[in-house]
């Protein structure tokens, strides 16, 4: 009985480590394993030039203009603290628009902006039918 | 552990696993069923996603799934290790194979999803690598199990490897909290979720489904495993005569 309560001892203590491992691994990660760039990281001295990174947060209400050639669009992206100009010229995702959540690929320039060549629509954990999202929903979107 | 000796018997374990089967896997197919007919038919398309909202209905309970497979590995492997039940072994290879192939669902289901929604089909995020991972390790505790039987082995390494493998589950669940991922964070908790109550009806139906369905192919699996354990004992009596 004695060499079985051990194995229990140590099979516990040892998932015990490795879960405390994993979350240790997670939060260390915080910073490596971030999937894009919020506009408050990057300030003038960090700006990460010359690669490509990606930039993630809302596209700011009002902000989103298409310019003359018809295919550009320039936008601000917040996160609340800090905003960054950018510039995309291509096709955006469906679920793209102002208010919700974007992360654009491509490269900051040294004056702060940021140039896209490719986005993507962040999707957030609410879901709901089109009659209750309503009218606090209706916002510009480039499908229209 | 009186009662989990109880079934430490094959034997006992077969008489009971035999009717059980059928009664499960057919209770969670027809549950899956009416969950698909009720997320096609009966909810309304999510304001922003439209009618790709209903993937929900399976990639959900695919992706718990994979992630309570690896968890029932886990608890199998520390019994087998602590109590050295032979059918905690047994449990945890059944495991395995439904466990891989419903975290492979949630990847292609959330691929699929994921074109429409966020403009790719993958995107190298906390949650999706970490997903991937778990799928990548499923596979590696199967060859490792397949291999240990193979050599003779009691099973010890790939129970050590079912209880190693388990630093990925908080790592999953926790990464669309803690790191900024392109995956939302989660929608349901303990508290409650952020999914309307019309849109949300079919899910438990569907983990329901998939759940009875997971442990159908379990008791399969595990039923078949003990059948060939002892047609490899007749060969080899015969083979000794």
């Amino acid at each position: 009985m004695k060499a079985k309560h051990q194995r229990l001892t140590l099979a516990l203590l040892a998932v015990a480590a490795i879960v405390g491992a994993g979350l240790l691994a997670l939060s260390a990660l915080k910073d490596r394993a971030a999937f894009f760039y919020a506009p408050s990281d990057v300030t003038a001295q960090t700006l990460p030039l010359g690669k490509a990174v990606r930039l993630g947060g809302m596209v700011e209400a009002g902000s989103l203009k298409r310019a003359a050639d018809g295919v550009t669009i320039h936008f601000v992206v917040t996160d609340g603290r800090a905003t960054t100009p950018v510039t995309f010229t291509g096709i955006a995702p469906d679920l793209f628009k102002e208010k919700s959540g974007v992360v654009a690929e491509g490269e900051f320039r040294p004056d702060g902006s940021f140039v896209a060549t490719n986005l993507l629509a962040k999707h957030d954990e609410k879901y709901m039918p089109p009659e209750i999202a309503g009218k606090m929903h209706e916002t510009k979107t480039l499908a229209q | 552990m009186p009662a989990l000796h109880a079934f430490a018997n094959p034997a006992r374990f077969l008489k009971l696993a035999r009717p059980l089967t059928p009664v499960v896997t057919w209770l969670g197919v027809a549950l899956i069923a009416l969950g698909c007919w009720a997320g096609l038919t009966q909810t309304p398309p999510d304001y922003l996603q439209g009618e790709t909202v209903r993937i929900l209905y399976i990639h959900v309970p695919a992706a718990w799934l994979g992630m309570g497979g690896w968890s029932g590995i886990a608890l199998s492997s520390i019994a087998y290790l602590v109590w050295r039940h032979p059918l905690a072994d047994v449990a945890a290879r059944a495991i395995a194979v439904p466990g891989a192939a419903f975290a492979l669902i949630c990847l292609v289901t959330g691929a699929i999803w994921g074109r429409p929604t966020w403009g790719t089909y993958w995107q190298w995020d906390g949650r999706l690598t970490s997903m991937l991972l778990l799928f990548f390790v499923y596979l590696g505790y199967i060859a490792l199990a397949r291999a240990d039987r193979e050599r003779g082995g009691d099973g010890r390494i790939p129970a050590l490897f079912g209880i190693a493998g388990t630093v990925l589950l908080p790592i999953i669940r926790y990464s669309v909290v803690w790191w900024n991922t392109l995956h939302q964070g989660p929608s349901i908790g303990l508290t409650g979720s952020s999914i309307d109550p019309s849109l949300i009806w079919p899910l438990p139906i569907m983990l329901a489904g998939f759940t009875l369905l997971f442990a159908g192919i379990v008791l399969m699996r595990m039923r078949a495993i003990l059948a060939q354990a002892k047609a490899e004992a007749r060969m080899r009596r015969r083979a000794a005569q």
